[in-house]
């Protein structure tokens, strides 16, 4: 029983890392329109910033500053924001296919790095003993998981509650009318790439508080874990959940995580392991069903998207 | 010697590069046409690599069709089965487009939201890899294990005959597809969409038939560079998924929606590759498409070959 409670503190933990990756990109795909295909390369800049930052030296490697938790996770939305910002310059002035095209490049070139740049990003060996904040208090694993928990919580619900209050706002209405009609805000003056930017950059600094949470709770950050994979986890969850709703994010998440877990559990205990290749295979294969059906049957996601006109209005 | 060793390099980047033009095409074409970024696209270059593989084995299973088939034209390194096998693999990737468009595409394109289609597609090109590495595993796959000798010519140049042939295909499908496009019917059809479905559908032009053309025509090019990348390199199940960034990156080079700016931006992209491997090594090979792609949406967005919207 404390086995099953155990697991469910660690599962819940990735599910609200995954839950705040997805509220990013639920701001920028949800709210503001904009396509990112290259969820994994902000997560990922996010998670290597913590790395390099907080873990102790290490020979040939970057790294020892000792720099605290707080201000690393800090400095991963920050590095994440900028790696936005940058590709956000070109493409957010054109179609919405072209930001598809240039973040998938952008991931695709991160994973790159994360696999050569062996002093920064350890290669495949990737960044090992990445320190959890007060890990000298809570020594203890069932404590330390709980007590991050609470921490990851904590911020989940504190960047729940800003996107809630920015989406409410003359700022997140403006963004949705963008995203409705760009010619009509634009008749308005409303200058649509100031705002697509400020999306795209906040959405992605979100994605990199996600990556930066996540090296520090598991201690390890590798190549491995800048596949292209995640970004398609994380679009499944916010479209299963209801892109445009940010309750949804999080409820895809939590849901698409555990089917997620579940399913390469229930596989690795039917398979013998010499089918370990076949059984991931299959696990993506699912969750692209489960995808292209909520596309096709239901593509409002579970929750869908509200009517607001404003904080305190509501409109069905 | 230097010399001979960077027009060598040049020399690979374009048999690469006449491969990524071939798909790029099909990205262009569905881009242009069907409107969405068809982030699938590359699983019809594997799917396509895979049924050749398939029929190949099948032929070499059994001693009737071997000896019906005959060996290899020397001196490359294949003959009629995998003349065959192409054939066979065109019908079935242009089969596996349809079906995807009818049963899924055509859906999402009704939900009238253009990035329904761009995520679907992404969805579905993992499902289609992992039903690659669910029926194949992982490890790569060889047409043909023999060891091509090749061919020197010029100041101290190297290719094989193979690499002719696949130059050659290219070539030849390049000019049939615009012979296509300008002499017939249904090019001129898929050419009025391209400028304007409206009116294209109100002077009569069959909408639905155009897009079937698409994709067929898209899928069958993607198979034939599956084939060629057989032949020439290896097969494995993340093929189509590793070229997608330089096929889109070719696609934007050469200007969305031009045929010949897809087949140049391809050449561009496959001779940089090729060069960039010189300058810097093979580990960063794949971001050159990306600093290409990132360079021409700064400076020159509508691409080389395009005009602006």
């Amino acid at each position: 029983m404390i086995d099953v409670a155990a697991y469910l503190v660690f599962f819940l933990c990735l599910a609200l890392i995954y839950g705040l990756v997805c509220l990013g990109l639920n701001l920028q795909w949800g709210f503001a329109g904009l396509f990112n295909v290259g969820v994994v390369g902000f997560f990922i800049v996010g998670a290597y910033t913590v790395a390099i930052l907080a873990s102790p030296a290490a020979a040939d490697r970057v790294g020892g500053f000792g720099v605290p938790i707080p201000l690393a996770l800090l400095a991963a939305m920050a590095a994440a924001g900028l790696v936005a910002f940058v590709v956000g310059i070109p493409t957010l002035r054109l179609r919405e296919d072209y930001l598809a095209i240039a973040t998938f490049g952008i991931a695709v070139t991160i994973q790159l790095v994360a696999l050569n740049w062996e002093t920064l990003t350890g290669g495949t060996h990737g960044r090992v003993s990445i320190p959890r904040p007060l890990a000298s208090v809570f020594v203890d694993r069932v404590n330390a998981n709980l007590f991050f928990l609470a921490i990851t919580l904590a911020i989940v619900a504190a960047g729940y509650w800003a996107l809630e209050r920015m989406v409410r706002s003359p700022w997140g209405r403006v963004l949705r009318a963008i995203r409705e009609d760009e010619v009509a805000a634009g008749a308005l003056g409303k200058n649509a790439f100031a705002y697509r930017l400020q999306a795209f950059v906040i959405g992605s600094a979100l994605m990199g508080l996600g990556g930066g949470l996540y090296a520090s709770f598991i201690g390890y950050v590798g190549a491995d874990d800048a596949l292209p994979t995640l970004t398609f986890q994380i679009w499944v969850m916010l479209i299963v959940g209801g892109s445009g709703n940010n309750k949804g994010a999080l409820i895809g998440a939590v849901s698409v995580w555990g089917l997620w877990s579940f399913s390469g559990w229930f596989m690795a205990a039917v398979l013998p392991s010499a089918f370990a290749v076949r059984a991931g295979a299959l696990q993506v294969i699912l969750i692209g069903l489960v995808l292209a059906s909520v596309l096709l049957l239901r593509p409002k996601g579970l929750v869908g998207e509200e009517a607001v006109v404003s904080r305190g209005a509501r409109v069905k | 010697m230097t010399l001979a060793i960077w027009l060598q390099s040049i020399l690979d980047g374009l048999v690469i590069g006449a491969t990524v033009s071939l798909g790029a095409i099909g990205i262009t074409l569905t881009y242009a046409i069907l409107r969405f970024a068809n982030f699938a696209h590359g699983e019809f270059i594997t799917w396509g690599g895979y049924f050749a593989l398939a029929v190949l084995g099948a032929v070499a299973g059994s001693q009737d069709l071997k000896a019906l088939l005959g060996g290899p034209f020397e001196p490359f390194s294949f003959g009629w089965p995998l003349i065959v096998a192409t054939l066979a693999s065109i019908l079935a990737a242009s089969a596996l487009a349809l079906i995807l468009d009818a049963i899924y595409f055509r859906r999402l394109r009704r939900a009238k939201i253009a990035i329904a289609s761009v995520i679907g597609a992404f969805g579905a090109a993992l499902v289609l890899r992992n039903l690659v590495v669910l029926g194949y595993g992982a490890d790569p796959e060889y047409f043909s294990r023999e060891i091509q000798i090749a061919i020197r010519f010029g100041p101290g140049l190297r290719i094989t005959p193979d690499q002719i042939a696949l130059v050659g295909v290219t070539a030849l499908l390049v000019v049939s597809l615009h012979l296509f496009l300008t002499r017939t019917q249904m090019g001129r059809a898929m050419r009025g969409v391209r400028e304007n479905p409206d009116l294209a559908s109100v002077s009569g032009i069959d909408v639905a038939a155009v897009i079937r053309a698409t994709w067929v025509i898209g899928a069958s090019l993607a198979a034939v560079a599956g084939v060629l990348i057989g032949l020439t390199i290896q097969l494995r199940p993340s093929i189509g998924f590793d070229l997608l960034l330089p096929l889109f990156a070719a696609a934007v080079l050469g200007g969305i929606g031009s045929i010949y700016g897809a087949v140049l931006g391809g050449l561009v992209i496959g001779v940089s590759e090729s060069l960039a491997v010189m300058l810097i090594g093979p580990e960063y090979r794949a971001a050159i498409s990306f600093g290409m792609l990132f360079l021409i949406l700064l400076v020159r967005p509508q691409g080389i070959l395009g005009v602006r919207a």
